[in-house]
């Protein structure tokens, strides 16, 4: 008799033998599970962890950290919708709304036939192209009434994602305006040939002469780490390519690895080059799962070229290959430690620094992690020539940027241009009217109100990751902000008390002043548990999560205040609302038994 | 040679290797702390530790020690920001100290009132965590959990055994134990681990012992977790040593 568990086992040994059965892959092997069966069932979590040599537990803890990895059953088709503030903005709740009712389903749960669930997800990296959704994994985009409608049949149909219309799964890369990065001309192999016919000229000094800074946000002289990772002692030294694009709002590393991946490979192998890397790892996010075969085919043609693998263009004894590792739904993974910890599959939690990943990064050794867009600009960089790359942006933001615009906009999509450019100016150019605010590098960045506007973009004034979302004087910056806490708080890793606890809470009082119960009182809880977020968090994320509610605070004010019930102290417990069902059922409906509470 | 660094304006030396937290206790300096475990290797995770170094806060359990530093512990925003993490851990589980077994033997409770918790400060989460009774030995009762992982560290790195793990993410972070069924009775875990004497807390209890040394003459009850903590710090960085938290239940 075929049990259960011998379905769920049935596949695993090929999967885990692609994988040579390394412990480090522990998370691809899960997310190929994942993906095959629809869920992780308790005995292959069994059969899996005896593989590997993991403990069963481990196992479990490190699936159970990934929101893409379910442990129970999750429908044969799992619907999440992208809950970004854009995707809102474009109406994705009440596509959402529509969805659950067309399929008789409230969101979060799996419908009893066991064939659909709906549920939200962050941010997916498709604000230019919004609402979006992921189903199985695949990204679909441009979601109106009828599309929605349209999928609901096909889930109900049980068609196969297949044989879904190939219109759905479009994504456009949106170039609005391109420089040099995005026109580039270099052929693949140009940068790496020109290092080495010039006899291995110094990377790392031309990179430093570049003043190249990491585009992931920190803005770290690119050249120093390279140096540090160089000159970090090791019996291995490992380049890794950050492309898990979670910061909501951000989508140009989509477009990168889209349009120029060759680039971007071009970049991690002179980066390999300059720090004596044999090992490369390209982190992708799970909501970039649709790009994983495209990006394996460039690198089998790079191999194919000899621009990677053994010797590399006849250069004895220059080894490197890049693998790709899907990540599988968490922000924090981001983080370049937190990044690191899941490359070796593990729960995405971000390490105690010191020490730094230059110095003790995978598996504990020298390890450069860069950007998607850092590693393009340092091999345009040397294409140009430090000093002609020197002579574009600002004094200490040289080069160009990639600014992912959505929101209040008629033209959404990518911008590139020199560091220095005033929000205004981007404003004008995607056509931007009647602006409030822009939130600029994502929640964990800065909310720029209109008397703001000639601020420039650039690590001098506004360091940037990338995002830029536009509210025009429709919007509400009180829900905008309510959108960025509820995102820290599904995202906080939870290792650390200040950020497991008080991103939770956060969430829990602004959603408190949201439903009409708040008082004074509640803003200065807020202002409480900023100031432990700030003081106390593990690494970047709960220091940043009270941003965005520290800004709209600053610059929106009233659209707090606004909201509050009262001056004084009022519980967010309301007690008419909790009896209301007891009345109604012993028949009250008196004046005194409130029965309105309930109605509402 | 030792070298020294400044802690709240006195002298502290310290040997290389040593974080500013193991410095401070060996040299005879409290600085409260809760996942922190003199046996174990810091990992920084409850923050109750977080001092001020040079105008910058950090966990000092996890800060290595540096000649010249200049560290702020017993000040009251440092105290005050370790009243606020008190209160969030009282908040974020189910905390009756009354009929808790651990009560006066529990860090947690002794910690609050040294910091002068009086209230509970944020309202309470009152998560839903069932207890696991599967084991004829042992207890678990998951709503006291802090998630400071000195069991999952105790029973990996001394008992061998791997019988506690976290799963979950953010609020909803949790303990599980290495079975299938995912019940202890079905773990290799046994009486005498040391997974099972490191709960600063009440969660994982043997059974059949109730309250055999009565609430006012146990270990917390007579002195405050500060002058104890000292105590049982190790006073060299290679000692092995007891602290409170290495105390099981009585």
């Amino acid at each position: 008799m075929v049990t259960d568990s011998d379905i769920h086992i049935a596949g695993l040994d090929s999967i885990l033998d692609r994988y040579a059965r390394d412990p480090n892959a522990l998370l691809q092997v899960l997310r190929e599970v994942q993906e095959l069966r629809g869920y992780i069932h308790p005995s292959a979590t069994s059969y899996i962890s005896v593989k590997l040599g993991i403990p069963r537990a481990q196992t479990e803890g490190v699936a159970g950290f990934y929101s893409f990895l379910h442990l129970q059953p999750h429908g044969e088709y799992r619907v999440l919708f992208s809950d970004n503030i854009t995707d809102r903005m474009l109406g994705s709740q009440a596509l959402m709304e529509q969805m659950c009712q067309q399929l008789w389903l409230q969101p979060g749960k799996v419908s009893e036939d066991g064939l659909v669930s709906i549920n939200t997800t962050s941010c997916t990296g498709m604000c230019d192209q919004g609402p979006a959704m992921l189903v199985n994994g695949r990204a679909i985009t441009r979601l109106t009434h009828q599309r929605v409608q349209e999928i609901g049949h096909l889930i109900r149909n049980r068609t196969p994602l297949a044989d879904w219309p190939a219109d759905f799964f479009l994504v456009e890369d949106n170039i609005r305006r391109s420089g040099p990065l995005l026109d580039n001309t270099i052929a693949p192999g140009d940068v790496l040939r020109t290092v080495i016919e010039s006899g291995g000229k110094d990377i790392v000094a031309a990179v430093k002469n570049s003043g190249l800074r990491g585009r992931g946000g920190a803005g770290f002289p690119t050249g120093l780490k390279w140096e540090a990772c160089r000159n970090a002692q090791g019996a291995e030294h490992y380049v890794v390519c950050n492309a898990d694009e979670g910061e909501p709002g951000t989508f140009k590393d989509r477009v990168l690895l889209t349009r120029q991946a060759d680039l971007v490979f071009e970049g991690m192998t002179l980066c390999a080059l300059a720090v004596g890397a044999q090992h490369g790892f390209l982190y992708l996010r799970g909501e970039y799962r649709y790009l994983l075969e495209p990006l394996q085919a460039v690198l089998q043609r790079r191999r194919d070229s000899k621009l990677l693998g053994k010797n590399i263009l006849g250069q004895q004894g220059f080894d490197f290959d890049i693998a790709i590792h899907l990540g599988a739904g968490a922000y924090i993974c981001g983080e370049e430690s937190a990044l690191i910890e899941s490359l070796e599959g593990k729960r995405g939690v971000p390490r105690s620094r010191p020490p730094f990943p230059v110095t003790h990064g995978y598996k504990q050794q020298p390890t450069a992690v860069d950007n998607v867009e850092t590693f393009c600009s340092a091999a345009l960089a040397m294409q140009m020539g430090a000093e002609n790359y020197r002579a574009i942006g600002t004094d200490k933001s040289s080069g160009s940027k990639l600014i992912s615009v959505s929101g209040d906009c008629p033209r959404p999509g990518i911008y590139e241009y020199p560091f220095g450019v005033s929000v205004r100016e981007v404003l004008q150019d995607c056509g931007a009217v009647n602006t409030r605010a822009v939130q600029v590098s994502g929640p964990s960045g800065v909310c720029v109100a209109e008397s703001e506007f000639g601020r420039k973009l650039g690590f001098e004034d506004l360091p940037t990751a990338g995002a830029f979302m536009v509210f025009d004087d429709s919007r509400d910056l009180f829900e905008v902000a309510r959108n960025f806490v509820h995102f820290f708080a599904h995202e906080s890793c939870g290792f650390c008390t200040p950020c497991r606890v008080g991103t939770s809470m956060l969430k829990s009082t602004m959603d408190k002043i949201a439903a009409g119960h708040g008082t004074k009182y509640d803003l200065r809880e807020i202002e409480r548990l900023d100031h432990v977020l700030q003081t106390s968090s593990h690494c970047g994320l709960g220091r940043s999560a009270c941003n965005p509610v520290l800004h709209t605070l600053k610059h929106f004010r009233p659209a707090y205040e606004n909201r509050l019930k009262s001056l004084e102290f009022k519980p967010a417990f309301d007690l008419d609302g909790a009896l209301a069902r007891a009345r109604q059922m012993t028949g009250r409906d008196d004046a005194g038994a409130h029965l309105k509470a309930e109605e509402a | 040679m030792s070298d020294t660094f400044q802690l709240d304006g006195k002298p502290v030396s310290f040997e290389k290797g040593q974080t500013v937290m193991q410095a401070a206790l060996a040299a005879g300096h409290y600085i409260p702390h809760l996942c922190y475990h003199p046996e174990f290797k810091p990992h920084g995770s409850c923050k109750v530790c977080t001092v001020k170094v040079g105008g910058r806060t950090t966990a000092s359990c996890t800060m290595p020690a540096e000649a010249g530093l200049n560290v702020e512990s017993d000040i009251d925003e440092m105290n005050g920001l370790r009243r606020t993490l008190v209160q969030m851990l009282f908040a974020e589980g189910n905390h009756f100290c009354p009929s808790c077994e651990k009560s006066g033997n529990c860090m947690l409770q002794a910690l609050g009132y040294d910091l002068e918790v009086h209230t509970a400060g944020f309202r309470h989460l009152y998560p839903d965590r069932p207890l696991d009774a599967s084991h004829p030995d042992i207890l678990l009762d998951f709503n006291r959990c802090i998630l400071c992982e000195l069991c999952v560290r105790a029973s990996a790195e001394v008992d061998g055994k791997n019988v506690f793990a976290l799963s979950g993410r953010g609020i909803t972070k949790h303990l599980i134990v290495n079975a299938e069924s995912g019940l202890l009775k079905d773990t290799d875990i046994a009486l005498t681990d040391k997974a099972m004497q490191v709960c600063p807390v009440g969660v994982i209890l043997p059974k059949r012992v109730g309250f055999s040394v009565p609430i006012g003459q146990r270990k917390y009850d007579q002195r405050p977790i500060s002058a104890q903590a000292l105590d049982d710090a190790p006073r060299h960085a290679d000692a092995g040593g007891s602290c409170a938290a290495c105390e099981g239940t009585p």
